[in-house]
């Protein structure tokens, strides 16, 4: 068996273009699919357009003046901005310029805050009947992935900045209803502070003048100290009340399967995983099918090669290949993502019983179509569905498609090689059981492929 | 020397069914040191077949060969080489899976014997179909088996190449190998065999020498003028 792997290496050392389709078409294919799922989408550009004049971005809210530019930043940091032209214009012609940039693709949208922003959200504290302030959003629906993405996104930020603002207008709502209660001072722009004597201190003082007063006039000043205090107490729980306003719901999340694995580290595990699949699969399934058009199987199994002896050596020329180039790959994606290298040992535990169940596989592949080409063309029609089907999340489907989705995913190795790596690599979950689940997938298919070969030569 | 000690190979009651298809029924055949015995037949007769079986390729259903499949040579229709390897790799690799206690040494001698030393570091791949087919049937030898089964050795070869292939298997049977070959080629069979054994639908109709075959054809009342007619004569009057 010896000779015959080093004759393998040997054949593949003199096939570089087979070598580099095998290792390079995995590799680039694992990579995107794991930038596509770790990196997401980038920024959305966006055109931002504040037509607020300078000076009138300032909110008074009582004695307290809000900077509304300060909001702009949160924004800012999750948009790609994209600039737009507004000197000499109107704020007609700066609004059209935005909306320009989204129609000549440029921008994805266009966020425009109309020039009396500032004005009617200082409405909202008086009586005027203005209405909130409206923020326009223009946006490309030509793409409707690029559409959601946008909406999301701005969305997303408006309703952060709502929510600031009225966090803002509760504080302040509430510091008004302190001093009703408490006293204080009230600033009012152009004019004197006025001093607030608040209904603590009221009803302190009615009690004691209540005393100074003849007892028939008593009852009117019980009355106005019962005010005091029953106001009083009733504001005290306008605090909490304001507050739960403000954020009515809080959000606690508690994963309960699978560990902490970030999307980045699982993207790692999906690529190692995709390129083991295909190198190996390939790998013992082409090899295979070789021996016999070079038309050496019969010469083999006459004794020189068990037939047993020959599968076993093609699916570990296949184990042995991937397992090195998943290591180096995972040795290369170290550089762009924090992996554990205390953990290798695990990696190549993991790594050797996953590439060991694909060449079971794909021997058997070999054995049953006995052409490299139709082995092949199987290997491929077989990985990219596998592939899809095993990351297919559970309860994204109809109940009876996602049984059928993981029982397929079951009966082949890609996702218990998924679940072992992702265990390997980042400790999400145990190790042991997806190993002992690939070790049975490898003893089956190297059953079948052994059944296959009877009808092989 | 006696018939058992001459023998080299004896296949007895050969019997091979593949589905409903009786392939083989119970053929027997033997050849002895030295001696050139071909197998003869229309298409389907079971020729290939029994040479696998006898090569230990296929297990028969009934009947029983007197060598393990170790013991004998084998040369495959079509040549069972790797084309990325060299002419000396080929010869290295199967002399080490066939355990040779010298790997180098039968390496060089299979050189000598096939005339295709200066052609030892090409690629397999690089070999005209003659001298794929020359290798082929060196690494058939590499194990020194004294039985060796040529499955149509000539088969797709110019009559150059023919040549050579046929002038390379004589010397073998000379030093004493015993040979067995499927062949299409009548002439062939009438140039080079000790004896034919004649096979239509899966039974040996005829075994002797090509001469006895055309005695067989006259004592039928037929008539021909060389291998070939008497051949066709025969399987003619037998309803094949």
């Amino acid at each position: 068996m010896r000779w015959l792997l080093l004759k393998d290496l040997r054949i593949l050392r003199r096939s570089p273009g087979l070598v580099a389709l095998l290792i390079l078409y995995p590799v680039v294919l694992s990579v995107l699919i794991g930038f596509a799922l770790s990196a997401g989408p980038d920024k959305p550009k966006v055109a931002f357009v504040s037509l607020v004049q300078p000076g009138n971005d300032k909110l008074q809210l009582g004695d307290e003046t809000l900077d509304l530019s300060s909001y702009q930043g949160q924004l800012f940091d999750a948009i790609d901005r994209v600039p737009v032209d507004c000197n000499g214009k109107t704020a007609l012609q700066c609004r059209q310029a935005a909306i320009d940039t989204v129609e000549s693709g440029e921008a994805m949208a266009a966020l425009v805050v109309p020039e009396d922003f500032a004005a009617r959200l200082g409405g909202l504290q008086s009586l005027a009947l203005s209405g909130p302030p409206t923020i326009e959003v223009f946006y490309n629906a030509d793409d409707p992935v690029k559409a959601a993405f946008v909406e999301d996104t701005l969305e997303a930020q408006l309703r952060d900045a709502n929510l600031a603002l009225t966090t803002k207008f509760t504080e302040i709502g509430l510091s008004y209803l302190s001093r009703i209660v408490d006293g204080g001072k009230i600033e009012v722009p152009l004019s004197d502070d006025i001093e607030l004597l608040g209904l603590r201190r009221s009803e302190e003082l009615v009690r004691r003048v209540r005393s100074q007063v003849p007892p028939a006039q008593r009852a009117e000043l019980d009355e106005v100290i019962r005010f005091s205090r029953l106001g009083r107490r009733n504001l005290d729980f306008s605090g909490p009340l304001l507050r739960a306003v403000s954020e009515p719901i809080r959000v606690e999340q508690v994963a309960l399967d699978g560990g902490d694995t970030s999307l980045s580290s699982f993207a790692v595990a999906l690529a190692v995983a995709v390129s083991l699949m295909f190198i190996t699969l390939l790998l013992a399934a082409g090899s295979l099918a070789l021996e016999r058009e070079e038309n050496a199987f019969a010469r083999l199994v006459r004794g020189l090669v068990s037939r047993t002896g020959l599968l076993v050596e093609k699916a570990g020329l296949a184990a042995i290949c991937s397992l090195v180039i998943c290591l180096a790959m995972l040795a290369g994606l170290g550089l762009f993502v924090d992996l554990d290298w205390a953990r290798a040992p695990l990696w190549v535990a993991a790594l050797a019983v996953s590439a060991l169940a694909f060449g079971a596989l794909g021997v058997a592949v070999g054995a049953v179509t006995r052409e490299v080409r139709a082995a092949s063309l199987l290997c491929v029609m077989i990985s990219l569905p596998l592939a899809f089907l095993a990351l297919v999340p559970s309860g994204s489907v109809a109940p009876a498609v996602d049984d059928v989705a993981r029982a397929i995913s079951a009966v082949f190795p890609f996702r218990p090689t998924l679940d072992a790596l992702d265990a390997a690599l980042n400790g999400g979950g145990s190790l042991a059981v997806p190993l002992a689940h690939l070790a049975a997938l490898a003893l089956a298919f190297g059953a079948l492929a052994r059944l296959a070969l009877r009808r092989f030569a | 020397m006696g018939t058992a000690t001459k023998q080299a190979l004896v296949a007895d009651g050969i019997a091979k069914r593949f589905g409903a298809r009786e392939a083989l029924r119970g053929v027997s055949l033997s050849a002895d040191r030295g001696e050139l015995v071909a197998i003869i037949g229309p298409n389907g007769a079971g020729k290939t077949t029994l040479l696998s079986i006898l090569a230990g390729i296929q297990r028969p259903d009934a009947g029983s060969v007197n060598r393990e499949p170790r013991e004998v040579g084998w040369v495959p229709q079509q040549a069972a080489l790797y084309g990325k390897l060299t002419v000396a790799e080929n010869l290295r690799l199967f002399a080490r899976l066939e355990q040779v206690e010298q790997p180098d040494a039968a390496v060089a001698e299979m050189l000598e014997l096939t005339g295709l030393g200066e052609r030892a570091d090409d690629l397999a791949a690089e070999l005209s179909g003659g001298n794929r087919q020359r290798i082929n049937i060196a690494i058939g030898l590499l194990g020194r088996q004294d039985v060796l089964l040529l499955d149509e050795p000539s088969a797709a070869l110019d009559p150059r190449q023919r040549g050579r292939v046929w002038e390379f298997v004589l010397g073998l049977a000379a030093r004493g190998t015993a040979v067995v070959y499927s062949t299409h080629d009548l002439q062939e069979a009438a140039r080079h065999a000790d004896r034919v054994v004649v096979l239509a639908d899966g039974e040996a109709l005829f075994e002797g020498s090509p001469a006895a075959l055309g005695e067989v054809v006259e004592r039928d009342g037929g008539s021909h003028s060389d291998f070939e007619e008497a051949f066709v004569a025969f399987l003619r009057h037998r309803g094949h």
